[in-house]
């Protein structure tokens, strides 16, 4: 296990680099001067000159890369340009919002997704089974902001019972675990979960469907055991594959999170980036984007280290 | 004596069998498809919306550019505006079945596009293997290590707004994924019989991929790539949902949903019209291919 577990952190090395590569890379296929947004528009070219030298960009491209890569290897994102602020610590500020909003999502949509999963997979061909497959189905069709709208304007703009936008009452800074700031979660937090609740439902429905199928159920069953029994056997055998889907689930809800944030004026990181991309604010964006990349390779990480200490199956050899 | 009628009944077996003729796999897939009710329905929604699309100039609709102070986000079922006007007092109608042109092709055009690249690179990948296979491949797992909302938003936002920005960042995002399923896919089939077959008469690398080996994976990929039209419609409309698609006053769904969001609070339904056109088409692309992957499994 310890010697999988190495052989999958060496693996990252280098997909941790190349993402690094592809972000670093993403301010340099923008169209237009990187300085456009620091320069005065009536700027010499000297002034030009000097703040390109300041910046690194009138270095060789690799030079720029390994410069910037070692900077960023000691927590130095750079400055955002809009704020002058360090990119770091804006973006982490941004990314706990997030976070709290996934983990909102995800307790709702994999809670949902396993129950309707589990129900399908056992009553399947039944209209039961139908009905939950519908539900999924429409779940990972939905524009999801679209959906943000359509429950604003039911419980915010009809019913009066939740605020549309904001992540908590005017004055309030941060965060906090009351219902003052709670209802600002509920409407994000539905929305998000659509799309795992659906994925969710789906996995674990053909996972039941399969495992109910082969010749051990069968087994367990003549040799008298009842229901419930044979039911925690099928939930034993789904639970590595649908822990991992999960996993997975939750790395699009921490990057994905943009269009959702922006319907609701989350202060997330995908609003930050949002921000990022239409003030051309590239340190920001550049910074977002890699911290939040990351934060999937981990997860993934995570998740194949999980999945093998749970499930004996996998080979680690 | 007892195996007279034995004989006779394989005699009319014999007979009857020129009348069936044996179907080829697609014309059972097909007949399959035909059979499932729910797939018929989607294809005709879709069929209903492509043409109302592509005829959407001789229907006799309103114009969809000119707006109107004074008739500003009327109600759905006002009279000569049957699904309502826009915050400029454009004919909803009109803007929905236009909206219809450019929000299909940006969220067909780069599943499409992807199909075409990521087929050729995983066909590539998987048939000559070796070096160029784990060329292709790590370059292909470092696109995996972002979400797909966040490397298109990412993408089309260092590129900026534009339609074209908007297919090349989709396309670059659905790429990898196909590649990956077309190569699988191609490991499966290279050491069969029938390639070694290939390759021992003589033929070069270029025939039997193009030849022996496309034939037998176009189906698997062509499915995988029909289950990603619904993501890629969510996706593009969402680009333009965010400014970062096409730009105002073009007709298309995912900006218009933008451009009324103001609307809310005045005449929320008609706001919420356009999402419902991404929502039917999306659902239907999505039932429509599990009815093709269901239909192309013979074994079930």
């Amino acid at each position: 296990m310890l010697a999988y577990t190495a052989r999958r952190i060496v693996y990252v090395v280098p997909i941790v680099i190349s993402v690094a590569l592809v972000c670093f890379l993403l301010v340099h296929i923008t169209p237009g001067d990187p300085l456009v947004a620091v320069l005065p528009a009536d700027a010499s070219q000297e002034l030009a000159a000097q703040l390109r030298a300041a910046y690194g960009f009138d270095r060789p491209l690799p030079v720029q890369f390994g410069l910037w890569l070692l900077r960023a290897l000691h927590g130095d994102l750079g400055n955002s340009i809009a704020t002058g602020r360090p990119v770091l610590a804006e973006v982490m500020r941004a990314v706990g919002n997030t976070v709290t909003l996934a983990i909102a999502a995800a307790i709702i949509g994999f809670t949902m997704g396993v129950l309707l999963g589990l129900i399908a997979g056992y009553f399947r061909e039944t209209w039961i089974d139908k009905v939950a497959t519908s539900f999924a189905i429409a779940g990972v069709s939905v524009p999801h902001y679209w959906l943000g709208m359509l429950l604003v304007i039911i419980f915010s703009v009809q019913l009066n019972w939740l605020p549309a936008v904001g992540a908590g009452p005017s004055g309030s800074n941060s965060w906090a675990w009351d219902w003052a700031h709670l209802k600002y979660l509920v409407l994000p937090a539905i929305t998000t979960s659509v799309i795992p609740m659906g994925i969710v439902t789906r996995t674990v429905r053909a996972l039941t469907g399969d495992i109910l199928s082969q010749d051990f159920v069968e087994a367990l069953r003549a040799k008298g055991l009842r229901e419930t029994g044979v039911f925690r056997h099928v939930i034993k055998n789904a639970a590595p594959t649908a822990l991992a889907v999960m996993g997975l689930q939750l790395g699009y809800m921490l990057g994905g999170s943009i269009l959702i944030e922006t319907v609701f004026s989350w202060p997330g990181s995908g609003f930050l980036l949002n921000s990022a991309i239409f003030q051309r604010d590239l340190p920001l964006l550049q910074g977002t984007i890699l911290i939040l990349a990351l934060f999937f390779v981990f997860l993934n990480l995570l998740v194949d280290i999980a999945q093998a200490a749970i499930d004996p199956r996998i080979k680690r050899g | 004596m007892s195996e007279l009628p034995l004989s006779a009944t394989a005699d009319a077996a014999l007979q009857a069998a020129p009348a069936t003729k044996a179907r080829g796999y697609w014309a059972t897939v097909g007949r399959r498809i035909m059979r499932d009710k729910v797939s018929m329905a989607c294809a005709l929604v879709l069929l209903l919306i492509f043409l109302s699309a592509i005829l959407a100039p001789w229907l006799g609709l309103e114009d969809p550019y000119k707006g109107s102070m004074i008739r500003r986000l009327r109600h759905i079922g006002t009279v000569g505006y049957p699904l309502g006007t826009d915050e400029l007092g454009r004919d909803m109608l009109a803007r929905l079945i236009y909206g219809g042109r450019l929000s299909l092709v940006i969220g067909i055009l780069p599943v499409i596009l992807a199909f075409c690249i990521g087929t050729s690179l995983g066909i590539i990948a998987g048939y000559v293997g070796g070096k160029l296979n784990t060329a292709i491949m790590r370059t292909v797992d470092v696109f995996y290590a972002f979400p797909s909302v966040l490397l298109a938003i990412a993408i089309s936002g260092a590129l900026g707004a534009g339609i074209l920005n908007s297919i090349v960042a989709l396309t670059i995002v659905f790429v990898p994924q196909i590649t990956r399923v077309a190569e699988s896919v191609t490991t499966g089939v290279r050491n069969m019989d029938f390639v070694e077959a290939a390759r021992a008469s003589g033929a070069g690398a270029f025939t039997i991929m193009r030849v022996h080996i496309l034939g037998n994976v176009l189906g698997a990929i062509f499915v995988y790539a029909t289950s990603l039209i619904s993501v890629s419609m969510i996706l593009a409309a969402g680009l333009s949902f965010l400014g970062l698609g096409t730009k105002p006053p073009e007709p298309e769904w995912g900006l218009m949903l933008n451009t009324l969001r103001t609307a809310i609070y005045v005449n929320p339904w008609v706001a919420a019209l356009p999402g419902a056109m991404i929502f039917a088409v999306s659902i239907c692309f999505n039932l429509l291919s599990d009815g093709l992957r269901s239909a192309m499994d013979i074994r079930n």
